[in-house]
């Protein structure tokens, strides 16, 4: 085993070696492919100078070249296979249960950095231990999944008696995992003692029902405060906020759905909330993940948010049949985080916050942006491309950005002399 | 002539105009509202006055002298009676007042800081501007300050009294440079009193031109028309001030100054009413002209018009280069080449010249010259008539401008122009007819067809210019997309066709045969490959096709027909494995995955080992042999390609009524609410769920039977299996059935109440009712079913027109992000301003075009050619071996070829309306 390990460094080793005194960096992931490969052909030393050589050539003459307008190309290859995308919105690849926004609407959501994505949803995975076992895991989606009143109870107001009658459903808290208690808790939690209180109802055991009466109390300070407000309205009002109440579960998270996946199961939700779902027990953080950039940002900062945003992008495109070289997204997402936090593609973000004046008065609002920088003298320095464009000069990229002087040994006039 | 460029904007700095400045610059003092008299001549201090600059022949500018195209125009000055506030910045004004003293002019200690540096977020600048809700005095001379609202647009109120522009003004006056410096602004170009107008400048005459009618009238700018309103007011408004009329009228004129001044600068300022022509139209004034797409910036600075430009409409032309564009005579007399002469091409220059702007076609096409240009920079143009005297003027040192010839090198390009590869350069070839031709490689990357598409095409006029085109810009260079690692250009439809018939099972050619097919290219005909029963010597498709092929070039790769069979390599029975070493096709198909535009695995191959220069002898020999080939054979197919058996439209039949009664049966278990619900779903979505797997399944069956008839000898099923166009699932439609139409992704729905269409009862929600269509387009559709499926294609119209404009914008915006971003020297990539965006473009420094998939380098690949021995090709998750280029994934080709036919269909629908042809903008085809 160690020989085994020694053998295998020397060898990346000497790929290094090899590679730097061809003047290549080679990104890790190319190096340790090569690697693994050479040792699975079992070459000798001289094939893998050979080869290594060799890769080291191409790699060489795929690199891009200086002042390539990087920037542009990528723009490009995102933008054209735009119109060969679908608008519509899709049930997502095996949970036919769920919506998810794809195609055109997702990648301009992206783009814009919205903060909630108009699908949030969260794929929960869980821990190695529970993973085969179905019940628990079902227990795990009961706990994320938000439970409000109507969910496991039935209410109903009398208006005579001014009360709210709360009837739980036996069967409904069974099937949700909720207690009698856990009603009483939520309620007694929710329900200001000021205006109302609690009483039980009809009914016996688990399903006795819970009264709302309006409390003494209230109606006398209405008498003084709100004398014209019926109190029959208020009543129905509380129905509604007795409605509202969440009993248990995360909040934004709508939705949880099982679903096997080779062999575990795994828990996929509609509505989002990482910061949540993570401190629930039994999932397996690791992998737990959402779709909405901006909340990856806020629990895992930065940089997880760039690779989220990479990642939802290539797989929006990719779910839609359409090759994009990841390089291209790398680069969208990269100048959108590049400032700490996530800013959008657009007026509001980067183009807004470009040094040229004319530049951003191109884009849009021209009018604002002219005024806005003669008030404090601005300087348009005209190092980018729409600025070179505006005042008719060569672009600053690409053949742009260098200068060729030719400055002969002779003199023509000396040279025709002779 | 000057060469090269002689003066460089280094940077472009942003200030007020003082009223001094306004003063010193302004040519004459504009005071008559009349613009000219009756004999037509500009009147003095009218707004046309001649010190403005000249726009008519004839005439001098009384400021410079000079003539027209000679004077580049004057301001003017108007000297308002009274101070108006500017429109732009009565926020700023207001942010000004708040923030300072009412008295003394000190700044307060609790000023709204206008924007940070970190949010200058233009589109509402003042939003953040918080009342002060305590009361304040000022700590330098203790008054005690008063309210201030702005009612908007431009009127100032201090607890609910006006507060006059021109108090208002000498309120600002009164703040210090170094308090001014302390809310943001910079003194130094421009103090805030600035921002209170007391003179106006006028622009010159140059800027908006009289147009004279046909019938003789002159009709004014819009500009013009809001001058004289202006100076209209400031003239009575002088008088009456001066009488000492009644301050109630002379207020009233002093806010109807505000007015014509406030819609002067922007005419869609809220809160007022635009200021309208005699017509009813609103006036464009200052800020309409540069705002939005056809405004200033986005029409005329961000984009140009130019010269030397040309289009038509484009058809192919396969014996063309993929390099090449052929080029009408007509357009290429009129676009013109720049001949610098020397004393080494004199005499050829004399030569040209002579020969007049259209010398007689005799031979072929010879060029003319259409003008001369002299030391001086006088240009002549050359007609036939002086064409030998201009012929005497040419020395060294004048400029010819000499039409187009074969070899020069121009821009081509089409709209919507979404990726570098919309604009790439020819070489020209100057033909008959009048249409610009080109190989039909070139249609991918340009988005191509011949159904009425225009083009265009710009002659390139430096030396500079001409070298870049021909390093960067040549069509072999744009081969492989940046966009994904394979190729953009390659073969298409006949091409393949012709590729898979000459392949396919390797047929026998006689030498007649091989003469014809080889008759279009350059090669010798290679020895027979054997000779047949009756001693006749043979030919085999293969080895015609090898001949295309560079003489290094090793690959295996499955062909687009093959159908999950495992057969071995060399000894495939569907010849679905190709095996290409060193140059020869030993076995295999050619079809769509070896030589397609997007997934040719050959050509890849060819473009990234042999080089552009190699792919392109490649592309244009092939598309050569190709369509000799289909000449031989040819390929047709027709409607009765879908014929189906009897007794298999029979069992269709039987298959879809099986369907509809189980739909039927579904649908009597949810009225009977004996339906099991699915989790998450209500008992309508678990119906609509069942209903519509069960009729997805009754077409796929439909299809299956239909397919069990349609083999490989079925010109359409070749077609789809060989990847040229088309796909199983419109086979399907054509001869099993179309199957469910949808909007919005649920079975129909819309129409009359609790129904789609009257021909069913109120609630039916069985197959037929809700939109399946059981018959194939070959039987042909029920009125109800045409009309469903009419209602199927509008939603893909639709959705099309949304999407073009959608994307668009996105694209707009992702380039106006993304545009400064270049790779420096130090390898990192950085915008503008220096700040680096990624060390190393995408992680690795690969260029995406010169990648192989994405992958830096093709490790297996360079295995096996330096190792000499076969290495297991990686294998990606279908179990498929990763060789050639499949980053356009065959669901995307499938996706392609369904869009491109609904494409059709919408241009088809397009034509029928009789509309135009070519949408607007980015509407395209």
């Amino acid at each position: 085993m160690a020989e085994e390990k020694k053998s295998k460094e020397e060898l990346a080793e000497r790929i290094r070696e090899i590679s730097a005194s061809e003047g290549v960096r080679f990104p890790p992931s190319l190096a340790s492919e090569l690697e693994k490969k050479l040792r699975s052909l079992k070459v000798s030393p001289q094939e893998v100078t050979k080869v290594t050589r060799e890769v080291a050539h191409r790699y060489r003459k795929a690199e891009v070249d200086a002042h390539e307008s990087v920037g542009i190309i990528a723009a490009q290859s995102i933008g054209e296979p735009g119109t060969q995308m679908t608008l519509r919105t899709f049930h997502y690849a095996g949970v036919a249960e769920m919506n998810v926004t794809l195609g055109l609407p997702r990648l301009i959501e992206l783009v814009d950095a919205r903060r909630v994505p108009s699908t949030p949803m969260m794929t929960v995975y869980v821990e190695k231990r529970l993973r085969a076992d179905r019940e628990a895991v079902e227990k795990i989606a009961l706990q994320i999944e938000v439970t409000t009143v109507p969910d496991v109870a039935a209410t109903g107001t009398v208006v005579e008696e001014l009360k709210v009658i709360v009837t739980p459903q036996v069967e409904l808290m069974r099937a949700r995992g909720v207690k009698r208690s856990d009603l009483e808790v939520a309620l007694a939690e929710n329900i200001d003692p000021r205006e109302f209180t609690v009483t039980n109802g009809s009914g016996s055991g688990e399903g006795r029902a819970f009264e709302l009466h309006i409390a003494e109390a209230s109606s006398a300070k209405k008498s003084t405060e709100e004398a014209d407000e019926r109190p029959f309205q208020r009543l129905l009002e509380a129905s509604e906020e007795a409605k509202a109440i969440r009993i248990k579960g995360i909040t934004g998270i709508k939705r949880a759905l099982i679903k096997k996946e080779k062999d575990e199961y795994v828990i996929y939700t509609e509505g989002s909330n990482l910061d949540g779902v993570l401190g629930i027990d039994g999932i397996d953080a690791t992998r737990t993940t959402t779709n909405s950039v901006f909340e990856i940002y806020k629990v895992y900062g930065i940089e997880a948010a760039r690779a989220a945003l990479i990642l939802e992008a290539s797989r929006t495109l990719s779910e839609q049949g359409l090759g994009v070289d990841i390089r291209h997204l790398m680069l969208v997402s990269d100048v959108m985080t590049n400032e700490g936090d996530i800013r959008a593609i657009g007026r509001h973000g980067i183009s807004g916050k470009k040094t040229s004046v004319l530049a951003r008065a191109a884009f849009e609002i021209t009018a604002a942006h002219l005024l806005r920088a003669a008030i404090t003298g601005e300087v348009d320095e005209l190092k980018g491309v729409a600025e070179n464009i505006i005042v008719g000069q060569p672009i600053t990229l690409g053949t742009g950005a260098v200068n060729l002087i030719y400055r002969p040994t002779v003199s023509l006039a000396k040279a025709e002399a002779k | 002539m000057t060469q090269g460029l002689s003066k460089k904007i280094r940077s472009l700095q942003f200030a007020f105009l003082s009223p001094d400045e306004v003063r010193r610059m302004s040519g004459v003092k504009i005071i008559t509202a009349d613009t000219y008299d009756d004999d037509g001549y500009p009147i003095e201090m009218g707004l046309m006055d001649l010190h403005l600059g000249v726009i008519e022949p004839n005439l001098r500018c009384r400021t410079c002298g000079g003539r027209v195209n000679e004077c580049p125009g004057h301001f003017g000055i108007i000297e308002l009676a009274m101070p108006v506030i500017h429109v732009g910045y009565s926020k700023e004004i207001k942010r000004l007042l708040l923030g300072t003293c009412r008295a003394c002019g000190r700044i307060l200690p609790d000023a709204p800081s206008g924007r940070s540096e970190a949010s200058a977020d233009v589109d509402e600048p003042t939003a953040r501007i918080r009342e002060p809700k305590e009361e304040r005095v000022c700590p330098h001379c203790h008054e005690v300050q008063q309210k201030i609202i702005l009612d908007k647009p431009t009127t100032f109120r201090e607890n609910g009294h006006k507060i006059t522009p021109k108090e208002v003004r000498a309120r600002l006056e009164r703040i210090p440079d170094e308090d001014v410096k302390a809310m943001g602004l910079n003194p130094k170009f421009g103090r805030p009193e600035w921002m209170v107008l007391t003179v106006l400048p006028v622009p010159p005459v140059q800027v908006r031109p009289s147009i004279t009618l046909e019938s003789g009238e002159r009709s004014e700018d819009d500009l013009t028309h809001k001058l004289v309103d202006v100076l209209r007011i400031n003239q009575r408004l002088r008088e009456n001030r001066d009488m000492g009329a009644p301050q109630l009228v002379v207020e009233d004129l002093w806010e109807l100054l505000q007015y014509h001044v406030t819609t002067y600068f922007d005419n869609q300022t809220s809160g007022i009413p635009p200021a309208r022509h005699r017509s009813g139209r609103p006036l464009k004034t200052l800020s309409q002209r540069l705002k939005g797409k056809d405004g200033r910036f986005r029409s005329n600075l961000s984009g140009k018009r130019v010269n030397f430009s040309a289009r038509t409409v484009i058809s192919p032309d396969p014996l063309l280069s993929i390099n090449e564009v052929g080029i009408p005579v007509e357009v290429a007399r009129a676009l013109t080449v720049p001949l610098e002469v020397t004393p080494h091409n004199q005499e050829l220059a004399k030569e040209i010249v002579k020969r007049g702007p259209s010398p007689a076609n005799a031979p072929g096409y010879v060029c003319g010259v259409n003008y001369l240009v002299r030391e001086d920079g006088q240009r002549i143009k050359v007609m036939e008539k002086n064409a030998d005297a201009c012929a005497e003027l040419v020395q060294p040192g004048c400029v010819v401008e000499r039409q187009l010839l074969d070899g020069d090198i121009v821009l081509f390009n089409r709209q919507p122009s979404l990726h570098r590869m919309s604009m790439m350069a020819h070489f020209v070839r100057i033909l008959p007819h009048k249409t610009f031709r080109f190989n039909l490689c070139d249609c991918p990357p340009y988005n191509a067809d011949f159904d009425g598409d225009e083009m265009n095409l710009h002659v390139l006029q430096s030396q500079e210019a001409r070298a870049e085109a021909k390093v960067l810009m040549k069509v072999e260079e744009h081969i492989l997309s940046p966009r994904y690692g394979g190729p953009i250009i390659g073969m298409l439809h006949d091409h393949i066709t012709a590729a898979f018939l000459l392949t396919y099972q390797n047929p026998t050619f006689t030498r007649a045969q091989v003469t014809y097919l080889l008759s279009k290219l350059k090669f010798p005909i290679p020895p027979p490959a054997g000779t047949d029963k009756e001693g006749q010597e043979y030919w085999t498709g293969k080895q015609l096709f090898s001949l295309t092929l560079p003489t290094d070039l090793t690959i295996e790769f499955r062909s687009n027909i093959w159908n999950r069979c495992d057969c071995a390599p060399m000894s495939c029975t569907h010849d679905a494995f190709v095996v290409v070493e060193k140059g020869v096709l030993k076995a295999g198909t050619i079809d769509a995955k070896a030589i397609a535009f997007g997934k040719g695995a050959i050509l890849d191959a060819i473009a990234r080992n042999n080089g552009p220069a190699r792919a392109r002898q490649f592309l244009d020999e092939m598309s050569r042999l190709a369509i000799t080939a289909i000449g031989l054979e040819g390929l047709s197919t027709g409607i009765d390609d879908e014929d189906v058996p009897e007794n298999a439209r029979k069992e269709i039949t039987k298959a879809l009524e099986g369907a509809r009664s189980r739909v039927n049966e579904l649908v009597d278990m949810y009225r009977h609410n004996k339906l099991e619900q699915m989790p998450g779903r209500s008992l309508e979505e678990t119906l609509e769920v069942q209903v519509r797997r069960e009729l997805g399944q009754a077409r796929d069956t439909a299809g299956d039977i239909a397919g069990r008839y349609l083999g490989l000898e079925n010109p359409a099923v070749i077609l789809a299996k060989s990847g040229v166009r088309g796909s199983m699932l419109n086979l399907t439609q054509m001869a099993g059935a179309v199957g469910q139409q949808s909007v919005r992704g649920e079975r129909l729905l819309r129409g009359y109440y609790g129904r789609t269409l009257p021909h069913f009862e109120r609630g039916d929600l069985g197959a037929d009712a809700r939109g399946f269509v059981s018959s194939s387009y070959k039987q042909g559709l029920r009125p109800t079913e045409y009309f469903f499926h009419s209602m199927g294609g509008r939603e893909g119209l639709v959705d099309t027109a949304v999407r073009t404009s959608r994307s668009g914008y996105m694209q707009r915006r992702l380039i106006n992000a993304l545009e400064d971003l270049s790779v420096a020297d130090d390898e990192t990539v950085r915008n503008t301003a220096g700040t680096v965006i990624e060390f190393r473009y995408g992680e690795d420094g690969i260029d995406p075009a010169r990648s192989f998939q994405g992958q830096a380098v093709p490790l297996d690949e360079v295995l096996t050619s330096v190792l000499g021995r076969r290495v297991k090709p990686n294998v990606d998750s279908r179990g498929e071996p990763i060789t050639g280029a499949p980053p356009v994934g065959e669901e995307e080709m499938d996706l392609l070829a369904e869009a491109q036919l609904e494409e059709e269909a919408e241009e088809e629908e397009v034509e029928e309306f009789g509309g135009a042809e070519e949408g607007p903008d980015l509407g395209g085809e």
